[in-house]
């Protein structure tokens, strides 16, 4: 019997391993004979279709993206853990509109997004509906990464500090925060790769223009985008894979970046 | 000198009556014990006096508590300033996740010291004052956490004298401890009582007998007896004291 789960289970990692590799691989044995230093330039053509455009858009809408997300999310996480007294109906209802922000597909997203910000607000596509979308979007992920992050930090820290005479604010600041950090950042982390892999949401917000965005009202898109683009018009597909294959390279550099980071933080304390 | 005076004092957490009427004078750089089964209220008692309480939703009290003669309950008594004149340590040592200098300077940090040489001193006069000094002198950028248990209860207690209280109270400090860091821990507090009024959780009966100056017993939230340790042990004057110190329940 036992036997035959430990079988199962090599069977089922060995499955998710397997699946992983077979897109890695395909993607990169179709990207990367196609990519060419032509597809770095500053322009976009339709004989050039470059993806430098998009690589440029994509780091400005995560940069973007985060700087709206991050403040609030992360506040908002403290306000639910360090802040709200017990039975306050405020803190359930913040709770179940998150985990029910967080299941909503992101093509409603993205509809929100051109109701309200492109054409309620008339803000066109551009850069700055697509950003405003992608921050509701990722928003929950942040705040239930901050809520778990702050909630297993040991209250015996709390309390320590809280008898040297510290108050609410620098307690948090100064040995609730550090604590909690990497878990924070592992949030933020899951909500780039959101933003990078996310083309629903975007389509209609921050629109598929090719060039880069000359400001927050100007259109983009990013390479995910681009991607989609591409492969849809059918005229450039080979360039598409080649889109992969950047797309994938970027998300490999995050997810090591991150990992750094936050052993860097853990090591510390 | 009564250091402490307790008078009248209730506490509720919402409506269970958790400490009943209690009142105590604690003489000034001696040790109090607290002794009782587990939930009577001691360490309940224990926090009241440097107003922990005040952080648990529900806690309510009636009566007052003194110290040098004035209400710590009364208005405009600095809860920030109460807690820096009564250090605490815990059940469980609990040391930042941050380096031993860093752990001590916490406190003195918060208050305002900057100076560099000011920090440098206090963080070496509180470890020495808590017996760990010689052991961690050389590594003072390590993490707290990488020291053993009873090394970092010594710490915390190395924490709690750097902001210079007078009065320290202690939650069980020695029960998370093994047998050697235990021995350690009560020789460094009777050194401490040179300077200090100790006040002293403990489950541990023995323990009380060995330190303590006078022991409080206490049961369902009442101060049963009260008095000097030797008397308390030897000839209790309760009916249900000498049922505990003998064993009988508890």
């Amino acid at each position: 019997m036992s036997k035959l789960v430990r079988y199962i289970i090599k069977i089922s990692a060995l499955i998710t391993f397997g699946i992983l590799f077979l897109i890695i691989a395909y993607i990169l044995i179709r990207g990367i004979p196609s990519l060419k230093p032509s597809m770095f330039q500053w322009e976009y053509t339709s004989e050039n279709v470059s993806l430098l455009p998009a690589m440029i858009t994509t780091i400005m809408i995560v940069f973007l993206t985060l700087l709206i997300a991050t403040p609030i999310g992360v506040f908002t996480g403290f306000y639910l853990v360090e802040y709200s007294k017990r039975d306050n109906k405020l803190i359930e209802i913040i709770r179940m509109a998150t985990e029910t922000l967080s299941g909503i597909p992101s093509i409603v997203y993205g509809l929100f997004g051109m109701l309200l910000f492109v054409i309620r607000l008339k803000f066109q596509y551009s850069l700055l509906a697509g950003t405003l979308t992608a921050a509701i979007m990722v928003l929950p992920l942040i705040i239930r990464a901050t809520e778990e992050a702050l909630l297993s930090v040991d209250n015996a820290y709390r309390e320590a500090s809280f008898a040297l005479g510290a108050g609410k604010v620098t307690t948090i600041f100064r040995v609730v925060l550090p604590a909690a950090m990497p878990g924070i950042l592992s949030g933020i982390i899951l909500s780039i790769g959101r933003v990078i892999g996310e083309t629903a949401a975007l389509m209609f917000t921050l629109g598929t223009a090719t060039g880069i965005p000359k400001g927050l009202f100007s259109s983009g898109r990013t390479l995910a985008l681009h991607m989609y683009v591409l492969s849809t018009e059918g005229f450039h597909v080979n360039e598409s894979y080649a889109t992969g294959v950047i797309l994938l390279i970027l998300v490999l550099l995050i997810n090591g970046l991150s990992t750094f980071l936050s052993n860097k933080l853990t090591k510390e304390n | 000198m009564d250091k402490i005076f307790i008078k009248n004092f209730n506490l509720y957490y919402d409506n269970f009556h958790a400490l009943k009427n209690i009142n105590m004078n604690i003489k000034e750089k001696e040790i109090t014990a607290l002794i009782g089964p587990s939930g009577c209220g001691k360490s309940t008692l224990l926090k009241s006096l440097n107003r922990m309480n005040d952080l648990v939703e529900g806690c309510r009290i009636e009566g007052d508590i003194f110290i040098d003669d004035k209400s710590i309950y009364g208005n405009g008594y600095d809860v920030t300033l109460l807690r820096k004149r009564i250090g605490m340590v815990f059940q469980k040592p609990n040391p930042f996740p941050m380096s031993i200098y860093d752990n001590i300077a916490y406190g003195p940090r918060i208050h305002g010291i900057k100076n560099k040489q000011k920090l440098d001193q206090i963080v070496e006069r509180s470890l020495r004052a808590a017996a760990i000094w010689d052991e961690v002198k050389d590594d003072l950028k390590k993490s707290a956490l990488r020291i053993s248990g009873g090394q970092q209860q010594r710490l915390c207690i190395a924490r709690a004298l750097a902001v210079e209280p007078d009065v320290l109270l202690m939650d069980e400090p020695t029960s998370a401890l093994d047998p050697i860091s235990t021995a350690k821990i009560e020789e460094l507090v009777q050194e401490l009582k040179k300077d200090y009024t100790i006040v002293m959780v403990t489950h541990n009966m023995q323990q009380a007998a060995r330190i303590s100056d006078k022991t409080g017993f206490m049961l369902n939230g009442e101060l049963i007896e009260f008095g000097k340790t030797v008397d308390m042990f030897t000839v209790p004057k309760d009916k249900r004291t000498e049922d505990y110190i003998t064993g009988r329940f508890g």
